[in-house]
């Protein structure tokens, strides 16, 4: 019964269901591409400056001959990997933190925001680079240093939900009725704030595939994966020889990135139908 | 404060009809259409009325009726597409209003149609001077230039009775308290004159003080340019204090329309006749209450300041909530604590919850001083002393079903979850619901649904002291007059004593053997209920009463016993 209404709002976004279309060929190619490709994308499997549908190669060839279809496939695991599980860490230590400093108030909440701030305060991308550089590019340090600079917004989210919800009569009553603090944060308050949680943690995982490209795209991806930012940078130097080294893998971060921020979009209106924009029904 | 002088007659004499004068508001057979996915095609059907020049036209019903889809019908004020005019006309002075073009429309509204707004908070603009803002009405409708706007909006705050209105004008709304505001909103409505005043439940925000000054203001303007007003109400007690003729309307029909005589006593649809029988009112036959053996709770000098704002380098304002509150409950009693907003009335309800510490006193439970225990201490006190919320649609975890909301304080208790869920099943037939609801999530339930399901969670947990703030004031008063019915039969069936936190003294003389009035943070007066209405020592407590809407009026005696409340 709620299943069906939410599908019918989220439906309603038309821009959401194309995401949703979107994505689900980019998992869809990241899932089968060890079957599609059975080969490693590394290897040098045509001749090199091949353009697209030249010999057989779809999307064409790289400088040393490597197959660009292939490349993206196999890039598609490596992008949603670490979109993904680098999110779910964020959300943990975001909604944590987030969620002890909206429910405890004073000195807790003091504590924990200037600790949040200080995240805050460094731009985004210098601290990636440098724990990958201090870690030595793996997918896990790449995971956990994605993870430390995207969780400070999620743990003011959930701070101010918390709160928000704190002072509600439901949770008064739960008080009242002499329920334990950690009944009343995952029963009656976490529930009633996931809604939120979800939408940004789903536009989260768009910037977190951007910030995956952007280190492979300097050289700090894992030297093992396949992936789209790596593609782009290695192919950047010949942008004016053979444009689709460049064009193709740009493309699916595009997509995806994009596919990433509808759904989002749709999650909000299904979601949070009382925020949902007005007018597009 | 400074009311504008007012004819002193309370109750209105009836305005005879004009039938040789055009009406200026002639409604008919307005239906508006609802969107498809709403819960009725037509939340207005096939409406037909008339508004006379100098009168006043109460339009009453309970939520849901149509009655403001109808005011923002004439005021252009719909959401369309999603809500549009299906059928019928709405003719001022002749004139079809829905076939005007917008610019002729919008010369129509403010200029010689007005609208006053249920939330004064809300219907300011908060970044401008009120001045500017009833000075912006008369740029747009009139040719005077700036001086004359000036001086005009000046004479307007001194008509609505507004302080000091040279310096008043510059202020911006946050400053001005709920009554001054409304008094602004007033002011902008009758910058141009209109023939036609609607106000949509102008007082209904506002303290039973206030409200009063406002109808008086109202009632005098009114009178003063003869114009016409339709006042839109859920109250009978502002119909009687004001209204000349009444339409009551009930699910976007028009049911029942006369003078208001013939509407307050002598009702002749069944629906009108509920209503009225739902007005809260004394009951006259309540023995009075004999208090015996010790007081389960004693209150002694309560005080409790808050701080607000301030941070590490200015300091804050202070607030003072409590001020030396002391007061006893016996086995058995219901006692009220009323007051207007900002009284304090709310702070001793959450102390004695343990929602709040007060900053000293003493608060003995049973020879216990509650104030005196750490959160483990207090956990016992749980079980005896529980509260009914006052908001029936924040006071339900929307998340969760009725039957574990209600299981839920026993289960941490530790009663086994099966025995928990029948009892919450059988209390949920106690309170007069299906024993099915159980499964149920709190959003399939209506307010005085949902306020049952919370009356059923504290009953859960056995209470010796039940805590209801605000219980009913969320509610219609058909509903209303249900759940009081229902508060007062369970605490005779199992005993309870009760704190009944209230605003409305009609309410707390319904329910209530002894009456505490609260002014300010102290109680100013306390005794049985009878003798505080009867005979009120402390002039507050006057005031107060003669504050209540509609004390001219008596509920028709064939209906003041209740008919068709015992649902």
């Amino acid at each position: 019964m709620q299943s069906m209404n939410f599908w019918r709002a989220y439906a309603r976004n038309k821009g959401a269901v194309i995401g949703l279309l979107i994505m689900a060929v980019v998992v869809v190619l990241g899932l089968f591409a060890p079957l599609i490709y059975p080969e490693s994308p590394w290897d040098m499997v045509n001749a090199p400056f091949l353009g697209p549908m030249e010999e057989g190669s779809l999307l064409g060839t790289d400088t040393l001959g490597r197959d660009i279809a292939s490349g993206i496939a196999h890039g598609a695991r490596v992008s949603l990997l670490i979109g993904l599980t680098s999110t779910a860490v964020a959300l943990v230590i975001g909604v944590t933190l987030g969620a002890l400093a909206g429910f405890f108030g004073g000195w807790v909440d003091d504590t924990l925001m200037r600790f949040t701030e200080l995240f805050q305060t460094i731009p985004n991308f210098v601290l990636t680079v440098v724990l990958v550089a201090i870690f030595t590019p793996s997918q896990g340090s790449i995971v956990l240093a994605i993870a430390i600079v995207s969780w400070p917004p999620l743990a003011r989210l959930a701070r101010a939900e918390f709160m928000a919800l704190r002072s509600r009569e439901f949770v008064q009553a739960a008080i009242t009725t002499g329920q334990s603090n950690a009944t009343i944060i995952f029963r009656e308050i976490l529930p009633n704030s996931l809604s939120p949680l979800i939408v940004s943690s789903s536009l989260m995982v768009a910037t977190a595939v951007l910030l995956e490209s952007s280190l492979s795209f300097l050289g700090l991806g894992d030297p093992n994966a396949m992936s789209w930012g790596y593609m782009v940078g290695a192919a950047r130097t010949v942008i004016r020889q053979a444009w689709w080294m460049s064009f193709f893998p740009g493309l699916a971060i595009l997509l995806t990135v994009l596919a990433l921020n509808l759904i989002g979009e749709g999650l909000n209106d299904a979601l949070n139908p009382r925020v949902a924009r007005k007018g597009k029904a | 404060m400074n009311a504008v002088a007012v004819s002193s007659s309370s109750a209105p004499s009836p305005v005879t009809a004009f039938p040789n004068r055009q009406p200026l508001l002639d409604v008919r057979g307005l239906s508006i259409a609802l969107p498809p996915s709403a819960d009725r095609e037509l939340a207005v059907d096939a409406l037909t009325f008339t508004l006379n020049p100098n009168e006043i036209l109460c339009v009453v019903g309970e939520s849901g009726s149509g009655k403001s889809m109808t005011a923002h019908a004439v005021m252009g004020l719909l959401p369309v597409p999603s809500v549009r005019v299906a059928a019928g006309a709405l003719l001022f002075k002749g004139n079809n209003v829905l076939t005007m073009s917008e610019p002729e429309q919008r010369a129509l509204r403010g200029g010689r149609i007005a609208m006053v707004f249920q939330e004064p908070m809300t219907a300011l603009n908060p970044l401008m001077r009120v001045g500017d803002q009833v000075e912006e009405s008369l740029r747009i409708h009139t040719d005077l230039d700036r001086t004359a706007r000036k001086a005009r909006v000046i004479e307007l705050f001194a008509q609505v009775g507004l302080p000091n209105p040279a310096e008043l004008v510059r202020s911006y709304p946050f400053r001005l308290s709920g009554g001054q505001r409304q008094r602004v909103m007033i002011a902008l409505a009758l910058a141009c004159e209109p023939d036609v005043l609607i106000a949509d439940e102008p007082t209904t925000a506002l303290d039973v003080t206030t409200q009063k000054q406002i109808l008086d203001l109202i009632r005098a303007i009114q009178a003063e340019r003869q114009m016409g007003v339709m006042f839109i109400t859920h109250d009978f007690g502002v119909v009687a204090e004001i209204a000349h003729r009444v339409a009551v309307m009930r699910h976007g029909k028009l049911v029942e329309i006369g003078t208001a005589d013939e509407v307050l006593n002598r009702p002749s649809h069944p629906y009108t006749r509920q209503l009225i029988a739902s007005v809260p009112h004394a009951m006259g036959d309540r023995p009075p209450f004999t208090p015996a053996g010790e007081p389960l709770l004693l209150a002694e000098g309560l005080h409790k300041t808050f701080h607000v704002g301030g941070g590490l380098f200015k300091k804050g304002k202070e607030v003072t909530a409590g001020k030396n509150i002391s007061l006893t409950i016996h086995p058995g009693e219901t006692v009220g604590l009323v007051g207007e907003s900002g009284s304090g009335k709310s702070t001793l309800g959450r102390s004695v919850m343990g929602l709040m510490k007060p900053d000293s006193g003493r608060l003995l439970y049973k020879g216990t001083d509650l104030l005196s225990l750490d959160r483990r201490a207090f956990r016992p006190f749980r079980r005896e002393i529980q509260m009914v919320f006052q908001d029936p649609y924040a006071s339900l975890n929307p998340r969760r079903m009725v039957g574990e909301i209600i299981a839920q304080g026993p289960i941490a208790f530790g009663e086994a979850p099966a025995q928990a869920m029948a009892r919450a099943s059988e209390l949920l037939t106690m309170v007069g619901l299906d024993a099915s609801a159980a499964k149920r999530f709190p959003h399939e339930f209506s307010g005085g649904q949902r306020q049952r399901i919370s009356i059923a969670r504290a009953l859960a947990m056995g209470p010796s002291l039940l805590i209801a703030d605000e219980p009913v004031s969320a509610l219609d008063v058909s509903v209303q007059a249900q759940v009081l019915a229902l508060l007062d039969d369970i605490r005779h069936r199992l005993n309870l004593s009760m704190l009944f936190i209230t605003h409305d003294l009609r309410v707390a003389s319904r329910v209530c053997d002894t009456i505490a009035v609260m002014q300010r943070g102290s109680i100013v007066e306390m005794g049985p209920a009878a003798e505080v209405f009867g005979n009120p020592q402390h002039p507050y407590t006057q005031s107060l009463i003669d504050a209540i809407p509609g004390r001219g009026w008596e509920i028709p005696a064939d209906l003041s016993h209740g008919e068709g409340v015992s649902a």
